[in-house]
């Protein structure tokens, strides 16, 4: 009897787990850029420590054909194994948020951790992505504080 | 193709295979990608990190070391280290070795499995490593140093040495973290020798170290600050289930320090110290490798995967 009782305790606990996981997680157009929604507060707000460095962009080029190019494509156009860099998700998140994303990887799916390279060269990198962005009006490197609108980040919008 | 290089090479079955071997190995080659990585520069020790998800990482390593009471020796050993997953990586080892005026013998081989335990970067980053070998008496790679290891017991003339079969099991807890641009590493491990009732035998390696250039310049350099990661790392045993401690052990320091050359390649040095007298007075640790990214993708399309 307590065996079945067990049972179904654990059941309806994994039930409810299930379900609160399904509540709390951040919804997103592409489910592909969804990990961009995990990024705590803290390291959305971060700035681009390199943000008016000139030679950021290209040192994050070079990084960026080095390490990234095999599985986001010579343009960050997206491949079989990664996603396009110069989507929206993408070009409109934070900076912070970037640099948070290529610190933890999404080792799930395959992206490996990079905080091996060295903080200035992730902002570099970051520098670079941003640098891509295809509309210029579109997710500028300005710290969402200092906008007029005040409201948060997109890449912490649920749709 | 493979059937008219195979008829080509008819000749001699054991030939043909190897050469046929030899040519899908050089299609493999120059189908994957060449990557330079930001590698670590520690020899011994591991760091958290892994090998990129279908990344190929072959590697030659030797040590020389030199001994009071024997001959002084040259072991080298290759690895062939692969990303399976991000958060999985598996290496396969060949160890040989030569004793000056003795010989030179291949001394067996190990596989080794690394997994990340925890999905993000975290205050410290664990990892479980998981290697099984089968290796000879004669083996001198000193990939780590366990139990009581000590310098006599290379002492061994490498006839009589040859003749012990190992089994190990061996289990380590890799944990490392980032600080302020420095790596800091620690590893923990657990041998147990299979043949035989042989107790567990602990060891530690412990490891720091930092790019001498911390931004990457505009341009492709060799000699860039960026290129180059040094530091230092330390490792020893920690005695046996039945006699735990520092009693009997030996124990090193090595300065470590690699070049990662933008030709894809990375070079490796670390002069060892021996900080007691149960350990070699001075090993001389070399190591050269190469990334080849999109291996796995290039094996696949080979055998018609897409």
């Amino acid at each position: 009897m307590n065996r079945v009782l067990s049972s179904c305790f654990v059941s309806v606990l994994l039930i409810a787990i299930a379900f609160a996981q399904t509540a709390e997680a951040p919804r997103t157009a592409n489910p592909v850029y969804a990990p961009l929604t995990k990024a705590p507060k803290k390291a959305v707000a971060r700035r681009n420590p390199l943000q008016d460095d000139p030679d950021a962009v290209v040192g994050g080029a070079k990084l960026f054909a080095l390490h990234c190019s095999e599985c986001h494509g010579e343009m960050a156009e997206g491949g079989k194994k990664a996603p396009s860099l110069l989507a929206d998700e993408v070009q409109q998140s934070t900076p912070g948020t970037l640099f948070w994303l290529l610190s933890n990887g999404v080792v799930r799916r395959g992206m490996p951790v990079w905080s091996k390279l060295p903080e200035p060269q992730r902002w570099q990198l970051v520098s670079y992505i941003k640098s891509l962005n295809p509309k210029p009006d579109a997710g500028s490197e300005k710290h969402p504080e200092e906008t007029n609108s005040g409201s948060p980040p997109p890449a912490n919008q649920t749709p | 193709m493979f059937s008219i290089l195979q008829r080509k090479f008819s000749g001699d079955r054991r030939t043909s295979r190897g050469r046929l071997v030899l040519i899908v190995l050089t299609m493999l080659a120059g189908a994957v990608i060449p990557a330079r990585a930001q590698e670590s520069p520690y020899i011994v020790t591991y760091d958290h990190y892994l090998e990129e998800p279908g990344s190929l990482e072959v590697e030659c390593f030797s040590t020389f070391g030199t001994q009071r009471a024997a001959n002084d020796f040259h072991a080298f050993w290759s690895e062939f280290e692969y990303g399976v997953t991000a958060f999985w990586t598996t290496e396969f080892y060949l160890d040989s070795q030569t004793t000056f005026n003795e010989s030179t013998v291949f001394t067996g081989f190990r596989w080794e499995n690394r997994v990340r335990l925890l999905q993000n970067e975290h205050f410290i980053n664990p990892v479980l490593y998981l290697e099984y070998e089968q290796t000879s008496g004669a083996d001198k790679i000193l990939k780590e140093v366990e139990g009581h290891d000590v310098e006599s017991d290379y002492a061994v003339p490498n006839a009589i040495a040859s003749q012990e079969h190992d089994h190990e099991m061996e289990l380590k807890l890799l944990l490392s973290k980032n600080f302020k641009s420095w790596n800091i590493a620690e590893n923990t491990l657990a041998a147990k020798n299979l043949t035989g009732g042989n107790p567990w035998e602990f060891g530690y390696a412990i490891g720091a170290s930092r790019p001498l250039g911390l931004k990457a310049s505009a341009q492709r350099c060799s000699f860039c600050a960026e290129n180059f990661v040094a530091g230092v790392e330390m490792y020893g045993g920690l005695g046996t289930t039945s006699r735990f401690g520092l009693p009997n052990t030996s124990h090193y320091l090595a300065p470590v320090a690699a070049w990662n050359l933008p030709s894809d390649w990375t070079i490796r040095i670390s002069p060892g110290f021996g900080l007691n007298d149960n350990s070699h007075r001075f090993l001389l640790r070399l190591g050269v490798s190469r990334e080849f990214s999109g291996f796995g993708n290039a094996l696949s399309r080979l055998f018609g995967g897409r």
